[in-house]
């Protein structure tokens, strides 16, 4: 009989470099699940958030409609909110990724909403005295001058999402949630932690590429707030 | 629609509603973890938020920490408490995960809302010999009442959601429903318990809307007169 190795991983060590090169593979897996339902998800409510901000902002009626379901939505918790979805999509990544953007659209949309609203009636003048129709001035003037508004939005939607697709672990598509959740059962403390680890380096890579991403985008934004 | 009527069917049946896996009991753990850790929470972040908003100070601490709770998945904190030593200290994982997102909301709002009294009246009362302890408690904190009730309102749906989170990693409150009913294989149950914890969530969120809803008066009121 053989001694059991004395290394971190037969201790179980919360930090250990043979879990990281042991299982690189898998932590990788994860991470790129994890990335692209996040990804998926928040594109997704991307593409539904800006009809229906249009909407809320052309009809009175519809924004009081828009907000207030979506403001229902994102009360709703996570686990119930996918719960509730498992007889519509099954145990898929579909249902993660419908949950993820049930919850990113109230915050897109409130977003959006605000930034178009705050677009200075002058600057809204100012294309219709150059002869710009609604459609040139909303995708020249309205919707850049939103996109601060909008992106903060967006940076906020992503990093919950990033947070809350852990929680997919319960039908087994959860990204680096499904490492914590196995790493739970089998009392793996250096799986947990490096997947929480992950977790948060994702959410806080993916806003900081958003910040960046806005700042080449509005490169109007830096100076005014330089003067301010 | 037939899971639906299935689910209806497993919330009528009395017998789900009793013992210790039953909904009474569930619900009555749900409530009482929320309510304790609300309670924890407001003990906590309250008096620094009111005492740093007083002062001016650590703006950056309120903003970033609301910012991290975000960034940090409620799930991963659950489960490293529950492996760490803590773990075996019965149920104190989930208080202290749940008190843990409970306090940037309450923090942050009540922070925000000390910040933005308006200046001039803190000024009057200034003017009138108030001491700083005096305008904390007469001037700035009627008037920021609102917005602190807001966070507490977030903090309290926040909790409801986290305690729900609690199950996936061991603990009592409704989510057992549905992790027992993902177990069992079970899309009734699962849907059955999503609702409760959905209509329980809507439920907080409501009252406390109405509970605020006159003390927001009274502020506006004391604000214009």
């Amino acid at each position: 009989m053989t001694a059991p190795p004395d290394d971190c991983l037969a201790r179980n060590d919360w930090l250990c470099g043979a879990y990281l090169s042991s299982r690189s593979e898998i932590l990788l897996d994860a991470s790129l699940q994890h990335l692209r339902l996040t990804f998926v998800s928040v594109l997704i409510a991307l593409v539904l958030a800006l009809p229906l901000a249009l909407a809320a902002r052309r009809w009175r009626r519809a924004s009081g409609t828009i907000l207030g379901v979506t403001t229902i939505l994102y009360t709703i918790p996570s686990l119930a909110m996918f719960s509730l979805l498992l007889p519509v999509y099954g145990l898929s990544a579909a249902l993660v990724v419908a949950g993820l953007v049930l919850y990113s659209l109230t915050l897109l949309v409130r977003n959006i909403l605000a930034g178009l609203r705050d677009v200075p009636e002058d600057a809204r003048q100012a294309a219709r005295g150059l002869g710009y129709g609604p459609l040139r001035t909303l995708l020249t003037v309205e919707l850049p001058l939103s996109l601060p508004a909008a992106f903060a939005g967006l940076r906020i939607a992503t990093v919950s999402a990033v947070s809350l697709v852990t929680i997919g672990a319960i039908v087994g598509f959860g990204g680096l949630g499904n490492l914590i959740y196995a790493g739970m059962n089998t009392y793996f403390k250096a799986q947990v932690l490096t997947a929480s680890v992950l977790c948060v380096v994702i959410a806080v890579a993916a806003d900081l590429v958003l910040l960046l991403a806005q700042r080449l985008l509005t490169p109007w934004t830096k100076a005014t707030k330089g003067a301010g | 629609m037939t899971t639906l009527s299935a689910a209806w069917e497993w919330l009528a049946d009395p017998a789900h509603w009793s013992g210790p896996d039953g909904v009474t009991h569930r619900l009555q753990q749900h409530l009482y973890l929320t309510a304790v850790c609300l309670a924890i929470a407001c003990a906590v972040a309250l008096p620094v938020a009111l005492v740093l908003g007083h002062l001016g100070r650590g703006g950056a601490l309120a903003v970033n920490l609301s910012n991290v709770g975000r960034a940090v998945p409620t799930f991963a904190v659950l489960v490293l408490l529950l492996l760490s030593p803590v773990g075996t200290w019965g149920s104190w994982p989930t208080v202290i995960a749940l008190v843990l997102f409970a306090i940037p909301p309450v923090l942050t709002n009540a922070y925000t809302a000390m910040r933005g009294v308006d200046r001039d009246v803190v000024r009057a009362g200034r003017g009138m010999g108030m001491t700083g302890s005096q305008l904390l408690a007469r001037v700035e904190l009627p008037l920021a009442l609102p917005l602190i009730l807001t966070g507490v309102r977030i903090a309290a749906v926040q909790l409801v959601a986290t305690a729900t989170i609690a199950a996936l990693a061991g603990g009592g409150g409704l989510g057992r429903i549905i992790t027992a009913g993902f177990n069992l294989a079970s899309t009734p149950q699962v849907v059955a318990g999503a609702v409760l914890v959905a209509v329980l969530a809507l439920v907080v969120e409501a009252l406390f809307v109405l509970a605020v809803r006159p003390a927001t008066r009274t502020a506006r009121s004391g604000s214009t007169g």
